[in-house]
């Protein structure tokens, strides 16, 4: 089983914490001068994505997760999973619902994601920071008002609902910060 | 290139310095006006060695180490980089320095983050025939003169450690029991570490302090004084009412920035102080240090009674700076090294 001291903790190393595999993203080395020192880490639980608060001693060690971030292209739905490919060992994996959560409003069949692999099966999935994707229902543009004003909801062919201009029609192609869910213009080819 | 563990390397090329050049100018304001200082008080600079036979005993406090060979010493002869000047300075004044003071380099192992690094400068000094609470009104006047157009410290707070305690957790460091502090822990900290061993109070009165006090104590200066005996370091105990070690802290804006002592001048309580770090050491597994027999001899021959006080100076200049990673006031970190 491999360990990790507290001496390698750094953002982005991954621990097994209460049985759930998780990714420091702070690490503190706190020690009055003459006393005992200890690491005051912040952590993401890589199954549930809420971050805690960790003090360790300095020195203790901890098991290392086996996680892995692997880049794979969105193959399709069966209604149950969302299935991945690796682009280059065409390796498949099955996510459920839990593992895709939030991402599935931003998933288009070919689209490249990093799926989280936890002893090889995905526990999460995150899409590209931006996404093409058509407006497939919105209220009719009003052309010409070029204001950014105001704005609408438009649902898009993932299932998302963005906020977007007043003069955006449907069955317009548009570019999405899937970070922050918002509009950022029309998609150019 | 390697990396420290939580340092991150900028953005800038690998051999420029961390602390913008505005900052070092800041860093040799701040030396001159130290120096500046101390002449005009007529205390003596001194320059101790960085290597030396004897180091420290402290559990907490983990010494770099490496050898001479050469003329003189056939075989290799083990030598310790120093943690802290205060066994020479100590030897000076035994041999009848008066006050003196020293900026020097002092090398800890084990200690990097963005208050540390593992070599790092105290501004050291000792002043025959002060006490604790003598030295500390020194402090205050050499932190104005030294901070002056950078920042202005309101005047510091005194609080006994005792006090401090009661006050943050209603618990005494003196009468109650390693459980209590453990379940005060328990119930306040957002965590508790795994391996705490149970029945000793200091490593919990250490999280604590850490983690529950030094967060609480908010902008300003405060004096931390009069620690538990366990914690005396290198300070002399005062028997009654309660045994209290003459040591103090200084927090400035929640950072520790110096210790001080009402100076252990007896060669016999010293030895034994030694012997009883040497026993903590090796029941956690580390090595037992060797104790510093010309110090011994030293305090044997009679030093004044002194305070003497070590003030971090690359926190203070991270102080007046504004910076929160020592990063930014040293030019060249371990990572950069």
């Amino acid at each position: 089983m491999a360990t990790y001291s507290t001496n390698e903790f750094k953002g982005g190393l991954k621990i097994m914490l209460d049985g759930d595999p998780c990714s420091i993203i702070e690490n503190e080395f706190v020690k009055p001068g003459k006393g005992q020192a200890f690491n005051r880490v912040k952590i993401r639980n890589l199954k549930t994505g809420r971050v805690i608060e960790r003090t360790f001693k300095s020195g203790e060690t901890v098991e290392a997760a086996d996680v892995m971030e692997t880049d794979m292209q969105y193959l399709y739905n069966d209604g149950e999973f969302w299935h991945f490919m690796h682009p280059d060992t065409y390796e498949q994996v099955a996510a459920d619902a839990n593992a895709v959560s939030d991402a599935t409003k931003w998933l288009k069949e070919q689209d490249s994601c990093v799926v989280t692999l936890w002893n090889g099966t995905p526990i999460s999935v995150t899409p590209p920071n931006f996404v093409i994707l058509t407006v497939t229902e919105t209220d009719p543009g009003v052309r010409g008002d070029t204001s950014g004003g105001g704005g609408k909801p438009a649902t898009l062919e993932t299932g998302a609902v963005v906020r977007v201009p007043l003069f955006i029609d449907v069955d317009e192609v548009i570019k999405v910060d899937t970070r922050t869910g918002e509009y950022v213009g029309r998609a150019r080819d | 290139m390697w990396a420290v563990p939580g340092t991150e390397p900028g953005a800038q090329p690998d051999w420029c310095p961390g602390a913008d050049l505005d900052v070092l100018r800041l860093r040799a304001t701040l030396l001159a006006r130290t120096r500046a200082y101390f002449a005009a008080q007529g205390v003596m600079e001194v320059d101790t060695p960085v290597l030396g036979r004897g180091a420290t005993t402290e559990p907490a406090i983990e010494s770099f180490n490496t050898a001479y060979r050469g003329p003189g010493s056939a075989a290799s002869l083990p030598l310790y980089l120093q943690t802290s000047p205060e066994f020479f300075m100590k030897r000076l004044l035994a041999a009848g320095s008066g006050p003196i003071y020293q900026l020097a380099h002092v090398f800890r192992n084990a200690e990097s983050g963005r208050r540390h690094n593992p070599e790092f400068m105290l501004l050291e000094w000792y002043r025959p025939g002060y006490d604790q609470h003598e030295l500390m009104d020194e402090i205050e006047v050499l932190l104005a003169h030294v901070l002056q157009g950078s920042i202005d410290l309101p005047p510091a707070r005194r609080i006994p450690y005792r006090q401090w305690f009661l006050d943050e957790t209603g618990l005494d460091p003196w009468r109650d029991t390693p459980r209590a502090f453990r379940d005060f822990a328990a119930a306040h900290l957002a965590s508790v570490p795994a391996a705490m061993p149970a029945d000793q109070l200091d490593p919990w009165l250490y999280l604590l302090l850490t983690h529950w006090l030094e967060p609480r104590l908010g902008d300003g200066a405060v004096f931390v004084y009069d620690y538990p005996a366990s914690q005396a370091s290198l300070a002399r105990v005062r028997p009654r009412p309660l045994p209290v070690a003459e040591r103090f802290e200084l927090y400035v804006n929640g950072i520790e920035l110096a210790n001080g002592f009402h100076e252990l001048a007896d060669a016999g309580e010293q030895a034994r102080r030694f012997e009883q770090d040497n026993l903590a050491r090796r029941n956690n597994g580390q090595t037992a240090m060797p104790a510093d027999r010309l110090l011994l001899a030293a305090l044997a021959h009679g030093m004044p009674d002194s305070a003497g006080v070590a003030i971090g100076f690359d926190r203070l200049v991270m102080l007046a700076a504004g910076a929160t990673d020592i990063d930014a006031v040293l030019g060249f970190t371990l990572a950069r090294c």
